[in-house]
């Protein structure tokens, strides 16, 4: 049922202050009209009846609080979403990058890691991975400990495996993975040069210097305000000549990065160029 | 429909569709009278990763200007926006759209539900809802939550829609403002 929202705008407010006094996770610049639904969603399905009631339960339990975090943070990915993305991604952006002596990657909100994994495909298939690092970081302890594990249900395989070919992959996608009852494993060579860790993208600094930065559907959940913050962390982050890869229908334009970044064709992709 | 038969002015239609809604709106956005004093947002269930972009088709069928709506960009009256497959379309309370990609809901992104309910928290009776054809429930139970935050609602006549599943599931919940069907629905959006 759609129900009423059990929180409101003024209450949002107060308990995100909460939140972010108490255990430091500041989500105030989030998108409202989305952390508002999934606070609201939270509610419905943990069934609280008052926002009286969230609000002690949030401030005094510290395990409630961690799954605060998960529910409120949308945690949804797959495999090589949106074709296109990933072809040029395989075709112009993994050979460029391969010019190099190493080959530094951030991907920034990798959630459960399939992303991660997806990389990882492109750079084994280019015969990259050996000198490549994929840093996938996340705000969220419990989605870095799936990734970590590479392991998902078996019936997403037959969708991923489209996505894959799509996107120009010709190799048989199950050789990626290892099949046990209802889940898969894949294979360990692929997470060989993966470094997983948690990054608030709202509080946490830069932590090194890349060529690829990847952060797909992430800022779709910040403010106009946090994104440009974002935006110059990344600035900061990507070497010169680097690249900047959103989703589909995320931009730089309007940031400060606009006039020094050069978009690469119609891709979500900009490279930096100043 | 007279326009005093409106609750009051409308500032924004969303209209949702589903299976058999595209040749719907192929229909009436041509037939629309232009310049529109309101904002038109339509969320229309199709597969994702389309070549050709839903906005084109119909830039090339009306003087409107139809865009498919990236994140924050801002509402304007006189626009049609179409929500981006495989995305929930949200809308901030400085009326800038924000997108979502969570779980799907009545396994549908976009759900019509989610934007149905987000714009009726904030336009509250300056809105109108239509929900034309299609095979599941979405849109229903928040064409009811449009209703009873005392915004305008119109569901296809099911006699008229490609598939009547979507404007039945509506008509269990609650008795719309219009049942109408393609013309009618078209009257009735040129009155507002």
């Amino acid at each position: 049922m759609l129900g009423y929202n059990l929180v409101d705008d003024e209450e949002l407010e107060i308990l995100l202050n909460d939140v972010a006094n108490k255990y430091g996770y500041d989500f105030t610049e989030y998108s409202k009209a989305s952390i508002k639904r999934r606070v609201n969603r939270l509610c419905a399905l943990d069934k609280f009846t008052s926002f009286a009631e969230l609000r002690y339960r949030i401030t005094n339990d510290e395990n409630y609080f961690g799954r605060f975090v998960e529910e409120i943070t949308v945690n949804v990915t797959e495999m090589f979403r949106d074709r296109h993305f990933y072809k040029t991604l395989r075709e112009q952006i993994i050979p460029q990058l391969g010019v190099n002596s190493y080959i530094k990657i951030w991907l920034a909100g990798c959630s459960t890691g399939e992303e991660a994994y997806s990389l990882s495909i492109l750079l084994h298939e280019a015969n990259l991975a050996h000198k490549a690092i994929i840093y996938a970081t996340d705000i969220n302890p419990s989605v870095l400990e799936t990734a970590k594990h590479g392991v998902y249900p078996i019936g997403l395989m037959r969708n991923y495996s489209e996505n894959y070919i799509n996107s120009g992959g010709t190799t048989d996608f199950s050789t990626y993975y290892t099949a046990n009852y209802d889940h898969v494993r894949f294979i360990g060579k692929l997470r060989e040069r993966m470094i997983f860790a948690t990054h608030n993208l709202v509080s946490d600094s830069s932590f090194n210097e890349f060529q690829l930065i990847l952060c797909r559907n992430v800022l779709i959940y910040f403010d106009k305000n946090l994104q440009e913050k974002v935006f110059k962390l990344f600035d900061s982050s990507l070497e010169s000549l680097g690249y900047l890869a959103l989703g589909s229908k995320e931009t730089i334009k309007f940031s400060e990065l606009e006039n020094r970044y050069q978009q690469i064709e119609k891709e979500k992709i900009w490279r930096k160029v100043t | 429909m007279e326009k005093s038969d409106l609750k009051s002015k409308i500032e924004l239609l969303v209209i949702g569709g589903s299976a058999g809604s595209f040749n719907v709106l192929l229909a009436l956005i041509p037939k629309l009278k232009t310049p529109i004093n309101f904002a038109i947002i339509v969320v229309l269930h199709r597969k994702s990763g389309s070549t050709t972009s839903i906005s084109e088709v119909f830039n090339l069928k009306t003087e409107i200007n139809v865009f498919e709506c990236e994140d924050k960009d801002p509402i304007i009256a006189g626009n049609i926006y179409f929500a981006p497959a495989d995305y929930h379309l949200l809308i901030e309370n400085d009326h800038t759209f924000s997108l979502d990609y969570s779980e799907k809901m009545n396994y549908s992104r976009p759900s019509i539900d989610v934007t149905f309910k987000v714009a009726a928290d904030l336009y509250g009776d300056k809105m109108a809802a239509i929900l034309l054809s299609g095979a599941n429930s979405d849109g229903a139970e928040g064409l009811l939550y449009v209703n009873q935050k005392n915004g305008t609602t119109i569901v296809q006549d099911p006699v008229s829609s490609e598939i009547d599943t979507m404007p039945k599931e509506a008509l269990k919940l609650f008795k719309p403002d219009f049942i109408a069907n393609v013309d009618e629905i078209i009257a009735a959006i040129n009155n507002f």
